[in-house]
C-alpha cells in the first residue's frame, strides 16, 4: 500500500467518485473536513453511499473523530460495517487506540461482522510519539499515519521543504513501523497546487523509510504512487539479482558477485522485497522466471 | 425520408450516405467574386448600409473571430431593425449569447440562419420554434464547402476587420481589438456578392495580410469593432476537477500505449478545460521523452503557443485564435500559421489539414451505442452548440477520441441513441471516461494493440450499464415532431433534424 | 411547527427540507426531473415507509444527487426535526 487519499465526507460530489482515482485506499473523513453542525449528515450520507454504490474503493477506511469528542461513538455506531477496512484514529495515543480495539471487537460481535476492522492511529501528538513503538505493537494496527501539522503546532516548529523539521518524527515511526512489519504512512503535502514540491515531499518520507503516503487531492496520488512503488532500475537490478542467486545456489554458492559487486543475503533480501512489491503494483512486467 | 444512420430527414434534402461518401463526388466551386476597381470607403456603418441597398430575404453573412466581444453583428443586427428590412438569411459562422437577433427572429426580419454553433438566447428561441424558416448547421470545413458550390450564397458580407490598410487589405493581427486569424471569413470573402470590410483602426499600409483588398468592396470605419477582451471564452484553461484530469491521464496513456506520440506527428484538442488536460499531459510525455511533434492544428489557445515556444511543435495551423496569448503569437512567430475553414476541414480541398491529423481529442454531449456524437443538443433537446469542426476532425484524423465525464450532476453521457447526431460514429475511435474507456469496435487495430495494458478497455454497452448502475437508468424523452433545423454533415448531406423543444 | 434541513444545493448533492404536516407532501424540484422525477419520488417515498412516517411535508432541491444521497439527506433532515423540542 503506497496511497492513501483523504475524502471529505459530506461532499457528494466527491464521495461518489472516490473509486476512480488509483490511490491504494481512501480515508472517508469525518474529522477535520466535516462541520461540528454537519457530522450527521456526512455519517449518514457514508453509511448509504457504502452500502449502497455498486463501486467502492480497494480499500476503505474512515476517519473517526477522535475520542475525547462527542463523536466519537456516533461515528463508530453508524459506520462500522462489513464495508470498511480500517478505521483511522485521530491524536491516538495507546491507551485510546487499544480503547478502540475493544470498541470495534464488541461492534463486529454484536453486528456479526464477517470482517476483523484494522486501526489506523494517527501519530500527531509529542507523547504519540514518544511511545509509537507501543502503539505500533497495538493489535490490529496495521499503518501509523503521521500528522505533521498538529505534531508542528504542539512542538511550536515550522515545516519546511527540506522537512529538517520532520526528520525525527519520520525516522522514529518509520522505524517503529519496520519493527513490528506495519506501513508507514508520511503526512500529506498541503499545497495541493505544486506537484514539484510534492515530489520532493514524497522523496523525503521515503528516505526515511516510510513507505507510504497520504493524499489529499485526487491529483496527488499519481506521484505518490511513483514515488512509493520501485523504480524500473531497481526492478532491473532486482531481477538480476534473483536470476544470478538461482544461478548460483545450483551451483551451490553462497556468495558470488554481480558486474563486479559481492552479493550477499541482506542484499538478496532487498532485491526479493523490490521484485514483490513491484509485482504488486503490475510493475514487473513480463515475467521470465 | 431517412439517411443511412436512420434519422428521418426532410424530404428534398440529400441524405447522408457515409463519411466517406464524398470521394466519390467532384469538387463544385463557383467563379470567385470579380475584383472591384476601386474600395469605397466609409466612416459610418449606417451610411454603407444604405448604399449597399439590402433587400428583404438577401443572405447576410459574419464571422465569429470576435467571439463574445463582437460588435459588428450586433450594429448591422440594430440597421436591419431601423431599415425594417425582412425575410433576410444570416449565415454568421457562429452565434455566442451576446449576439443580439432573437428580437429580430421573433418579429421575422430573420427568416432562416446558417451557422456552425450557436448556444444562449438565439438558440433558445431557435430550439423554442420561433425561427419563422429554417435553422441550418454546417461543420466548419462544410460551411467553406457550401459558400465555394454555392450552396450557401452570399449576398453582404460584413466583415469585422481589426486593421484595414489605406488599399483596403485588412488583418486581424493588428489594431486594438486584434483577434488574431480571420480563418472563418476567407471563404466569405472571396464569394460574397458584395465584401464590407469593419474596423475601427485604419493604417496606411499592412506588413502582411489575410484579406486581399481586391476582393473588397467598402471599408467602414466605427468607433469600436467589439472588445478583444471577449475574445478569451473563459474556456482556455487547464481543469482542476478531479475527475477532468483523471480523464485526461487517462487519455494521454492511451494515446501513449497506442504509440502516437512519436517524432513527426500531429494533434489538435478543444478548448476546453480537460482538453487542454490532455495537452498538458501529451506534452511532458513529448518532454521527457524528447519528441517533437510537426503541428498542432485548429481554435490555437496560450497552451499550444507554450508548446510551440518549448519546441514541441514544429509549427501551428491556425483557424481561429481563442485567447490573446495566441493573438500576440500568430502575430509575430513566423511558425505560427493561419489557415482558412476550407484548408482545415473542407472535404474537397486537396489536402485539408485534418486530414494529415494523427490524433484528435474531442468532447461531447452525448454518445450512442454506435458511437455517434451529439455536441449539438443536450439531453433535453436544447441547442447548446454544434459541429464547429468536430466532424471535420474527427473525420480527417487517425485517431478521433472522445473525452466526457460518464455523468455530469446525474445527466448521463451514454445513450442507446443520442437525441442528435452531429458526428457519425464511423469516425470516433475511442472515448474515455473516468470509470472506463470504450474502443470502437471497427478499430479491432487499437484493441489487439492495447491487450494487457492496465488501461480499464471495456465494451461500450458494459460502460452505459456501468452508468446506469450508478446513477439510474433516465426516462426516455420523446421528440417533438416540430422540425426547427438541420445538421448537415461537411459533405452537404444531411446527417439529423433538430426537433422544437417539449 | 418542527422543521428539519439536510444537505446542500451544491452539485451532486440535494437540500431537503421537511416540515410537520397533517398530510404526505412531497415536492420536488430537480435539474434533473425530466429523466429522474420517478425515480426521486420513489426513493423518498421508500425512505419514509421505512422509517414509518405517514405524514409529513418533504421539499427537495435537487443537483442531480444520487439515490443514496436523497436518501441519506432525507433521513438527516427528519431526525434533525424530530431532534428538535
Amino acid at each position: 500500500m503506497r496511497s492513501f487519499l483523504f475524502v471529505p465526507g459530506n461532499n457528494p460530489s466527491m464521495v461518489q467518485n472516490a473509486d476512480v482515482f488509483p490511490a491504494d485506499a481512501v480515508i472517508f473523513d469525518l474529522e477535520d473536513s466535516v462541520h461540528v453542525a454537519e457530522k450527521d449528515n456526512a455519517r449518514r450520507l457514508l453509511r448509504d453511499y457504502l452500502t449502497s454504490h455498486p463501486s467502492l474503493p480497494q480499500k476503505v477506511a474512515i476517519r473517526i473523530n477522535a475520542m475525547d469528542t462527542p463523536y466519537y461513538k456516533a461515528d463508530l455506531e453508524a459506520l462500522v460495517a462489513d464495508e470498511i477496512d480500517y478505521i483511522v484514529l485521530p491524536k491516538a495515543t495507546v491507551t485510546t487506540t487499544q480503547k478502540l480495539g475493544s470498541d470495534l471487537f464488541a461492534l463486529e460481535q454484536k453486528r456479526e461482522l464477517n470482517k476483523h476492522i484494522d486501526i489506523i492511529p494517527i501519530v500527531e501528538l509529542a507523547a504519540s510519539l514518544v511511545e509509537v513503538c507501543k502503539i505500533a505493537a497495538t493489535s490490529r494496527v496495521v499503518a501509523i499515519l503521521f500528522g505533521a501539522e498538529d505534531y508542528c503546532a504542539e512542538m511550536e516548529i515550522k515545516r519546511t521543504l527540506a522537512g529538517e523539521a520532520l526528520f525525527f518524527p519520520r525516522s522514529q515511526i518509520a522505524v517503529a513501523c519496520r519493527a513490528n512489519g506495519i506501513i508507514a504512512i508520511d503526512t500529506p503535502f498541503t499545497d495541493v497546487a505544486d506537484d514539484e514540491a510534492l515530489l520532493k515531499d514524497c522523496h523525503n518520507g521515503a528516505l526515511l523509510g516510510m513507505t507510504a503516503k497520504a493524499a489529499i487531492h485526487p491529483r496527488q496520488v499519481g506521484a505518490i504512487n511513483e514515488a512509493y512503488s520501485p523504480a524500473q532500475d531497481q526492478i532491473d537490478w532486482a531481477k538480476k539479482v534473483v536470476k544470478a542467486e538461482k544461478e548460483a545456489s545450483s551451483k551451490g554458492l553462497g556468495v558470488f558477485s554481480l558486474d563486479g559487486k559481492m552479493i550477499d543475503k541482506p542484499v538478496i533480501e532487498r532485491a526479493r522485497k523490490t521484485l514483490a512489491k513491484a509485482k504488486q503494483y503490475n510493475l514487473a512486467g513480463q515475467d521470465d522466471e | 425520408m431517412n439517411n443511412s444512420l436512420g434519422r428521418e430527414i426532410f424530404a428534398n434534402s440529400r441524405p447522408f450516405v457515409s463519411a466517406n461518401a464524398f470521394l466519390k463526388e467532384k469538387r463544385r466551386l463557383i467563379p470567385e467574386k470579380p475584383t472591384s476597381a476601386t474600395v469605397r470607403f466609409y466612416d459610418d456603418l449606417e451610411t454603407a448600409f444604405r448604399d449597399l441597398a439590402i433587400k428583404d430575404g438577401m443572405t447576410l453573412s459574419f464571422h465569429h473571430h470576435l467571439r463574445s466581444g463582437d460588435n459588428v453583428l450586433n450594429m448591422v443586427a440594430s440597421l436591419i431593425a431601423k431599415y425594417a428590412i425582412k425575410d433576410l438569411h444570416l449565415a454568421p459562422s457562429s452565434i455566442f449569447p451576446e449576439y443580439k437577433l432573437s428580437d429580430l427572429i421573433l418579429n421575422h426580419q430573420i427568416r432562416n440562419i446558417t451557422t456552425n454553433y450557436l448556444n444562449g438566447p438565439v438558440a433558445k428561441t431557435i430550439a423554442g420554434g420561433q425561427l419563422q424558416g429554417t435553422l441550418l448547421m454546417h461543420t466548419h470545413g462544410g460551411r467553406a464547402r457550401a459558400i465555394e458550390s454555392g450552396d450557401l450564397a452570399i449576398d453582404v458580407a460584413f466583415l469585422a476587420c481589426p486593421a484595414v490598410d489605406r488599399q483596403g487589405n485588412g488583418s486581424g493581427a493588428f489594431g486594438i481589438n486584434a483577434c488574431g486569424t480571420l480563418g472563418y471569413a476567407e471563404s466569405d470573402l472571396k464569394y460574397a456578392k458584395k465584401v464590407v470590410l469593419v474596423t475601427d483602426t485604419l493604417v496606411d499600409e499592412l506588413s502582411m495580410w489575410q484579406f486581399d483588398h481586391k476582393y473588397v468592396d467598402m471599408v467602414v470605419k466605427v468607433p469600436s469593432i467589439g472588445d478583444a477582451g471577449g475574445i478569451v471564452s473563459g474556456t482556455t484553461r487547464i481543469t482542476r476537477d478531479p475527475i477532468g484530469l483523471k480523464i485526461a491521464q487517462d487519455t494521454a496513456e492511451l494515446v501513449r500505449e497506442l504509440g502516437v506520440i512519436k517524432n513527426g506527428f500531429s494533434m489538435q484538442t478543444g478548448a476546453g478545460g480537460t482538453s487542454l488536460a490532455v495537452a498538458d499531459a501529451i506534452g511532458k510525455i513529448m518532454q521527457t521523452q524528447n519528441i517533437t511533434g510537426a503541428f498542432a492544428s485548429g481554435g490555437i489557445t496560450g497552451y499550444f503557443v507554450e508548446m510551440l515556444g518549448k519546441g514541441l511543435f514544429q509549427k501551428l495551423y491556425d483557424v481561429q485564435c481563442f485567447d490573446l496569448a495566441a493573438v500576440e503569437s500568430f502575430r509575430t512567430n513566423p511558425a505560427h500559421i493561419a489557415i482558412s475553414a476550407s484548408k482545415y476541414g473542407n472535404p474537397f480541398e486537396t489536402s485539408p489539414v485534418v486530414d494529415d491529423l494523427d490524433l484528435v481529442i474531442l468532447g461531447a454531449a452525448e454518445v450512442d451505442l454506435s458511437f455517434n456524437v451529439n455536441v449539438t443538443t443536450d439531453s433535453f433537446g436544447n441547442i447548446i452548440g454544434g459541429s464547429g469542426g468536430h466532424a471535420d476532425t474527427a473525420h480527417g484524423a487517425k485517431l478521433a477520441i472522445i473525452t466526457s465525464t460518464l455523468a455530469k450532476a446525474r445527466i448521463p453521457l451514454i445513450k442507446s441513441e443520442v437525441r442528435t447526431i452531429t458526428t457519425p460514429g464511423s469516425d470516433i475511435d475511442a472515448i474515455v471516461t473516468e470509470r472506463g474507456i470504450a474502443i470502437n469496435p471497427n478499430r479491432g487495430d487499437l484493441l489487439e494493440r492495447l491487450k494487457g495494458t492496465s488501461l480499464k478497455i471495456m465494451r461500450i454497452e458494459e460502460l452505459m450499464d456501468l452508468q446506469h448502475r450508478l446513477g439510474g437508468i433516465p426516462k426516455e424523452l420523446p421528440k417533438t415532431n416540430a422540425a426547427v433545423g438541420y445538421v448537415e454533415y461537411r459533405d452537404g448531406t444531411i446527417i439529423d433534424t433538430i426537433y422544437r423543444t417539449g | 411547527m418542527k422543521i428539519g434541513i439536510a444537505g446542500s444545493l451544491e452539485s451532486n448533492d440535494v437540500l431537503v427540507t421537511v416540515r410537520e404536516c397533517e398530510k404526505l407532501v412531497i415536492d420536488i424540484h430537480s435539474i434533473v426531473d425530466l429523466l429522474f422525477h420517478d425515480q426521486i419520488e420513489k426513493v423518498v417515498r421508500d425512505t419514509l415507509q421505512e422509517l414509518g412516517i405517514e405524514n409529513v411535508e418533504v421539499r427537495l432541491q435537487d443537483k442531480g444527487a444520487l439515490d443514496y444521497t436523497i436518501r441519506a439527506r432525507l433521513i438527516t433532515a427528519i431526525q434533525r426535526m424530530e431532534a428538535q423540542p
